[in-house]
């Protein structure tokens, strides 16, 4: 096989998209689409600079760009599936619904920033850069990012929640 | 402890961003402020339970589409490549106008002969190709050099580089100005590729020293032994490119 400059970086770049959009396929033709760009670009990278923030501010580019649309059309298909909670914190009383579904219920930017942060455990300047924008805005993006989760997962959001006991 | 911590402490206390002072002060904060303190908890189990969903997806097998070079990354060197060829055609005719003045092969405009360039331009076109490289791989080896032979009208020896790090791929029949030409492609451990390309040289039998052109990120280090020339192509240093056609050579001039 040819050596491949951005194998290395897939299996991170595949879990982002598909926390990104959702949907499974929709995720990998996403990480395909950026993966093309990059190949296209790859003269415009710059040795020895951190290969795999390149590849998620590229990845931000085509799903701001290309992706959005398509993502709607899943959104649409989850609005169709049952609510569930899947599970109750031992010890507190607090309702945990499906992370997957609160996350896909917050705004794009801010369910990047939270991503980037908390899953790809990029720090707050890396996160900025990735997506061309001020630190400061990555913070208040974190901060509401998070509180809406928070209010989704605690059943103070408008989101219907089942017990599980 | 009362005193007011920014959110943006709490956020980077959370994702593990602060030094061990700040973290220790927070630390403080936090025991004297439930509030807070249930908020970091929350965001931690927020981070916890997405790493718990999305983690396993860095273990599952990366689908094949994904390692494939795009074909447009493909077709933009094969642009380039029409390019090139067009200066070649331009090139042989200002070799041809020549004949007679200048000695030697006939030369490009860049005073490269014609099979140096055409061979770099064979290897920009199918040293990236990843699923059809060559048309015979190396693990017919014999037919392959019996085939090439035959089609070349002379006994030919496909190179052992596999000292030097690398194995042959395979081969293929391309063809030249003049008839067919012979291509051999090997790579590293690294995937890296080298290709070998011996193609009919018209007119009276001669030798060339070595010589070596750069045609963009494509180094050739090129020969012509009797009526044969031979370049090798490759995107590696100009020292270890003739290394390598220093092994060439003489494995094919024992």
């Amino acid at each position: 096989m040819e050596s491949h400059p951005f194998e290395q970086h897939i299996p991170r770049l595949r879990r982002y998209a598909r926390a990104l959009v959702g949907d499974r396929y929709a995720a990998d033709d996403l990480v395909q689409d950026t993966l093309e760009r990059a190949w296209n670009k790859l003269h415009l990278w710059r040795q020895g600079s951190d290969l795999r923030a390149w590849l998620f501010a590229i990845m931000h580019n085509v799903f701001v760009n290309q992706v959005r649309s398509r993502r709607q059309e899943i959104e649409r298909n989850m609005e169709e599936l049952p609510l569930m909670a899947v599970r109750a914190t031992q010890g507190q009383n607090l309702e945990l619904i499906d992370m997957e579904r609160a996350l896909q219920a917050l705004p794009d930017d801010q369910r990047e920033v939270i991503l980037l942060v908390a899953v790809e455990q990029l720090t707050y300047e890396e996160t900025s850069r990735a997506l061309s924008v001020p630190i400061g805005t990555v913070m208040s993006r974190l901060s509401r990012g998070r509180e809406r989760l928070r209010q989704i997962t605690n059943g103070e959001a408008v989101t219907p929640l089942k017990l599980v006991k | 402890m009362s005193q007011e911590i920014s959110e943006a402490k709490l956020h980077a206390y959370v994702d593990g961003l602060l030094s061990e002072t700040e973290r220790e002060a927070l630390d403080a904060h936090l025991a004297a402020n439930p509030e807070d303190a249930a908020r970091v908890r929350d965001w931690r189990e927020q981070g916890q339970a997405l790493r718990n969903r999305f983690n396993p997806v860095l273990d599952e097998p990366i689908p094949p589409r994904l390692l494939m070079r795009p074909p447009t990354f493909v077709r933009r060197y094969a642009m380039a490549a029409c390019f090139a060829v067009g200066g070649i055609m331009v090139g042989s005719l200002l070799g041809w106008m020549a004949r007679g003045m200048l000695p030697g092969f006939p030369l490009s405009a860049g005073g490269v002969p014609g099979f140096a360039r055409q061979a770099a331009i064979a290897h920009v076109v199918y040293a990236p190709e990843v699923r059809h490289p060559v048309e015979v791989g190396a693990d017919q080896e014999e037919h392959l050099v019996r085939w090439l032979s035959k089609r070349l009208g002379t006994e030919l020896k496909c190179p052992k580089l596999a000292g030097l790090g690398y194995e042959l791929v395979g081969g293929r029949l391309l063809s030249g100005p003049n008839g067919p030409v012979a291509h051999f492609m090997f790579q590293d451990a690294r995937g890296a590729r080298l290709t070998l390309y011996v193609s009919v040289q018209k007119g009276e039998s001669r030798q060339t020293a070595f010589r070596f052109s750069q045609e963009d990120k494509v180094g050739v280090f090129y020969w012509i032994d009797g009526n044969y020339g031979y370049a090798l192509s490759g995107e590696v240093s100009r020292e270890a490119l003739l290394q390598i056609a220093d092994a060439v050579y003489k494995q094919l001039n024992p």
